[in-house]
């Protein structure tokens, strides 16, 4: 006797997915894999390997590696004092963590250059102390930072909540120190979630965009990201070149998205197996 | 309408939740399938709910084949193990939820609908709760509204998937009689899933032991207990002793026990024997054993005992009132007897008995 | 959490400095990093005062890409919102064969950059793409056009429903819907009447969510969205145009728009969270 489903509409929701898929996703994909072999791999890395393009990546991964490795300290900090510590206005505050994520980046990214540009709001006092953020890498790192910023704490967020408070009095009552059973206990629960915020920020700011534009400057060599070249390739009507570009940067977010995924499985590992 | 399960095989990609099951449930009976987790019974509930498929098999039901029809067409009243009440519904909207539903030439007015579920409210002692939604309701409140919803459609066959599972020991002592009333009252079969065997016992007509996707014995709860079918319903329910036994020339003995040269005993080379601890009486004479602890239990006192000739650790009942005039210390020696065993005898392979050669006897016992 | 309150012993003084110190640091942080950029857009936005405000955002061209923004969004959140209804029902009430890959696939648009999404309908539709020559000989226009816009929007906010109900749908499990089933209630009985109620909080926090991002998108955009002003601008390349114009106060005004949607989602989004968490699942955050 076949195996029949219980709940209806597997065919539908399934074959309307996988179409939808298909057409919105997938053969876009296809397109790239199309528009890149047809390159072929000696040619690709002559395009890649023009001082520019390396440059500008670079400056993408170099950039939102550092800007992750920051937001993942800051958002732990974050994180912590928002679940374990009650003071005046904290929900408010927290409400707007989520502010990169609806923020437009175009907005933030005006916004952010005209704070720290030499005449900005902070650009004109920090500027003569010889601390230059916009036009600079610094500045493409700090729109970097308010647009991973929200990952790490909105991961971390729910672990620390649902951390029982028992475990820290174990240790306690096992006569570990504060720092002890910081480093020994609560750091390594918090593991999986903080390298899978640290991994969402990094995804993040490799191909960030509108943000950093503005604010970086963009001059060739020294402030010009991976993704704004693809744009200028693209007007350029280089496709080749705009394809190559796009397909590192693709196998870069193929690769975090199955790093996350196992992340997510590992951090899953410890949860109680309902019946 | 006989509902008649035959040959009903359901594989799982790792086991097998149901092997070759096949049962009769007569009109108006009350059956428990009882086993433990993994038994295969609540694959059997959802199969005759229609929420799951056997592999091979088939279920008719009045001579109409249940398997060609889905949930929906079969018009069981299901109650599931934690109630699946529609949580964003009131309790009134829930009950009336299988009437709304019907396709407008079968569904009641709408004043019969509230009339009828009015009619379940005061049947299942919930009238003045149908406002209330089910967060805000008690687990045998919210048991007893699961109930209602499920008999709102008028089932013939009601189905209960662990029906006092997840309630505290009072309120589910109460349900219990209450549902037996109710099933009486209404004339319908009802087929419920339980692990608690006292449950099973207490209020079903017959059960269905059920262990490995097999059902081991079906009966009344008097057979069941009285006469267990094979070593596996022995060893489930009630309370057992358990002595291996092997032969020596024509007798099957293990220390102590002893079956006598009954044509029976010649032909296997091992047994194994269960004795109730009520089947046990402290004697005269019988085995000789030492009292290591007595565990009070109300009106019976359960003794542990050490057996001389074996070191075996085994437990008797007596009755506290009893014990209280023999005045016993541990360390005691005692001699014990047994009125009745059950033996199975054992087949080559490691554990495979043979139920059908079972025997029910009075031990001779060695002085 | 638990609810229970704790009696807490006395907090020792340098214990109490560090909790005052580690509270300022963040509210500096977050005050410098996050409040102060999103101050700086209503300030330079009225610093010409509130009548040249108005007179920007008055402007034929601010009216028409807000026009087109509203259109894009119209047509993308109504899309993904049935996607992300279906995505979740497959997903967490079938078991099927290459599911993991399915959420796999549900999930890249998040990890794509825009530029990057921008760049695959390009080559897909554009002259030297996939279909353009058969486009062009039709006379078809799809990059450079409106379509386009349509496409990548789908395309960047396609997760955001499915992933929204994907986990609360999980947990949720299907016992209620196979209640209805025995109860009798037909498939679209069952969907309107149990599934739906069931998600509708959490259904209208990914729509909001999606609605955010739809509008907000800037790379992708700008990738597939060329020059022609008025046509093809939305509310973020107005944006972007006006200020390499120098128009700061008009590029602005604009952003004051899009920042005050922002905060209007902000809020919205804190409330379901307070008044609705338990109907809202826990979630990974996403989106760019």
């Amino acid at each position: 006797m076949q195996r029949r489903r219980v709940l209806p509409g597997f065919g539908l929701s399934l074959g309307y997915v996988v179409t939808y898929l298909g057409l919105i996703v997938l053969l876009p994909l296809a397109a790239l894999a199309w528009k890149a072999s047809g390159v072929g791999l000696h040619q690709l890395l002559q395009l890649l390997s023009s001082p520019r393009t390396l440059a500008a990546l670079r400056l993408s991964f170099g950039g939102a590696l550092v800007a992750a490795v920051f937001n993942a300290v800051i958002g732990l900090l974050v994180a912590w004092v928002m679940t374990r510590y009650r003071f005046p206005g904290r929900r408010l505050l927290d409400a707007f963590i989520d502010l990169p994520f609806a923020l437009p980046t175009a907005v933030a990214g005006i916004a952010l250059t005209a704070i720290y540009a030499p005449n900005g709001w902070l650009g004109q006092w920090l500027v003569p102390l010889g601390i230059q953020i916009a036009y600079t890498p610094l500045g493409v790192m700090m729109a970097m930072v308010f647009v991973g910023f929200p990952f790490v704490v909105r991961t971390l967020q729910p672990v620390l909540e649902a951390m029982d408070r028992d475990v820290e009095e174990a240790a306690a009552s096992l006569g570990a120190t504060r720092l002890q059973t910081f480093m020994r206990v609560i750091l390594p629960m918090l593991m999986p979630a903080l390298l899978t915020g640290f991994a969402l920020a990094l995804a993040r700011a490799v191909g960030e965009y509108g943000s950093v534009i503005f604010i970086a400057g963009n001059i060739p060599m020294h402030s010009e990201i991976a993704p704004l070249l693809i744009v200028e390739k693209l007007e350029q009507v280089d496709y080749a070149g705009a394809a190559a570009l796009g397909v590192v940067m693709l196998c870069f977010s193929f690769v975090l998205l199955i790093v996350i995924a196992r992340l997510q499985r590992w951090s899953g590992r410890w949860a109680e197996r309902s019946a | 309408m006989t509902l008649l399960l035959s040959h009903l095989s359901r594989h799982f990609t790792d086991a097998a939740a149901l092997d070759d099951v096949s049962l009769a449930i007569a009109p108006g009976e009350f059956l428990a399938l009882l086993g433990s987790s993994g038994s295969g019974k609540t694959t059997l509930l959802r199969i005759l709910a229609g929420l799951d498929y056997p592999q091979t098999g088939s279920v008719t039901w009045g001579g109409h084949d249940l398997l060609n029809m889905n949930a929906r067409e079969r018009k069981v009243g299901l109650v599931f193990q934690h109630y699946a009440l529609f949580r964003h519904l009131t309790v009134t909207e829930n009950i009336a939820f299988g009437l709304r539903v019907r396709p407008r030439h079968a569904r009641p007015a709408r004043a019969e609908i509230s009339a009828r579920v009015e009619k379940l409210l005061k049947r299942v002692q919930l009238e003045g709760y149908g406002k209330r939604f089910p967060a805000q309701l008690s687990g045998g409140q919210r048991q007893r509204v699961a109930l209602a919803r499920a008999l709102a459609v008028e089932p013939e066959l009601l189905l209960l998937d662990e029906p006092f599972g997840a309630l505290d020991a009072q309120v589910r002592i109460a349900l219990r009689r209450w549902l037996r009333n109710l099933h009486e009252e209404l004339g319908l079969t009802t087929v419920f899933v339980t692990h608690d065997q006292e449950e099973a016992l207490e209020l079903a007509d017959r059960v269905a032991v059920m262990n490995r996707g097999r059902i081991e014995q079906v009966g009344t709860p008097e057979a069941i207990y009285q006469q267990p079918a094979t070593p596996f319903v022995c060893e489930f329910i009630g309370k057992v002793n358990k002595f291996e036994l092997r032969r020596e020339q024509d007798r099957l003995i293990c220390g102590a026990l002893e079956l006598g040269a009954d044509p029976w005993a010649r032909r296997y080379d091992r047994a194994v024997a269960y004795i109730r601890p009520e089947h046990l009486a402290l004697s005269a004479s019988g085995w000789k054993a030492h009292l290591r602890h007595i565990y009070l239990a109300g009106s019976v006192a359960h003794l542990e005992l050490a057996l001389d000739a074996s070191e075996q650790i085994i437990e008797v009942d007596v009755p506290s009132e009893d014990l209280l005039q023999m005045s016993l210390q541990p360390g005691a020696e005692l001699y014990v007897e047994a009125r009745t065993a059950t033996v199975f005898p054992l087949l080559d392979a490691p554990g495979e008995a043979k139920p059908e050669d079972r025997r029910v006897l009075k031990p001779h016992q060695r002085a | 959490m638990k609810a229970t309150p704790r009696v807490s012993r006395p907090v020792s003084w340098p214990r109490l400095l560090l909790h005052i110190l580690l509270i300022l640091i963040v509210v500096c942080f977050m005050g410098v990093f996050l409040l102060l950029p999103l101050a700086t857009v209503f300030v330079e936005a009225l610093r010409s005062g509130v009548h040249a405000f108005m007179q920007a955002i008055a402007q034929r061209e601010a009216l028409s890409s807000m026009r087109l923004t509203l259109f894009v969004a119209a047509i993308a959140v109504p899309l993904n919102l049935i996607f992300g209804v279906a995505a979740a029902w497959a997903m967490t009430r079938f078991e099927f064969r290459g599911k993991a890959l399915l959420g796999t696939f549900i999930d890249l648009p998040f990890s794509v950059s825009p530029v990057i999404s921008g760049l695959l309908y390009v080559l897909l539709f554009g002259a030297q793409g996939w279909f353009g020559p058969w486009l062009d000989q039709h006379g078809v226009r799809i990059i450079f056009a409106v379509p386009s816009l349509v496409l990548v929007t789908i395309f960047i906010t396609l997760p955001f429903v499915a992933r929204e109900l994907i986990p609360l749908m999980q947990a949720q499990g299907s016992d209620e819907e196979e209640a209805a089933r025995v109860l009798g209630a037909s498939a679209w009985q069952m969907f309107f009447r149990v599934t739906l109620p069931n998600i509708r909080w959490a259904l209208l926090y990914g729509v909001l969510l999606c609605k955010a991002r739809a509008m907000g998108e800037f790379g992708a955009v700008s990738v597939v969205s060329g020059h022609i002003r008025g046509l093809t601008t939305t509310m973020p390349r107005e944006v972007e145009m006006r200020y390499n114009e120098y128009d700061y106060v008009g590029a602005f005004a604009v952003a004051s728009l899009l920042a005050l949607l922002a905060l209007l989602t902000l809020a919205v989004k804190t409330l379901l969270e307070w008044r609705y968490g338990d109907q809202i699942a826990q979630h990974t955050p996403a989106g760019h």
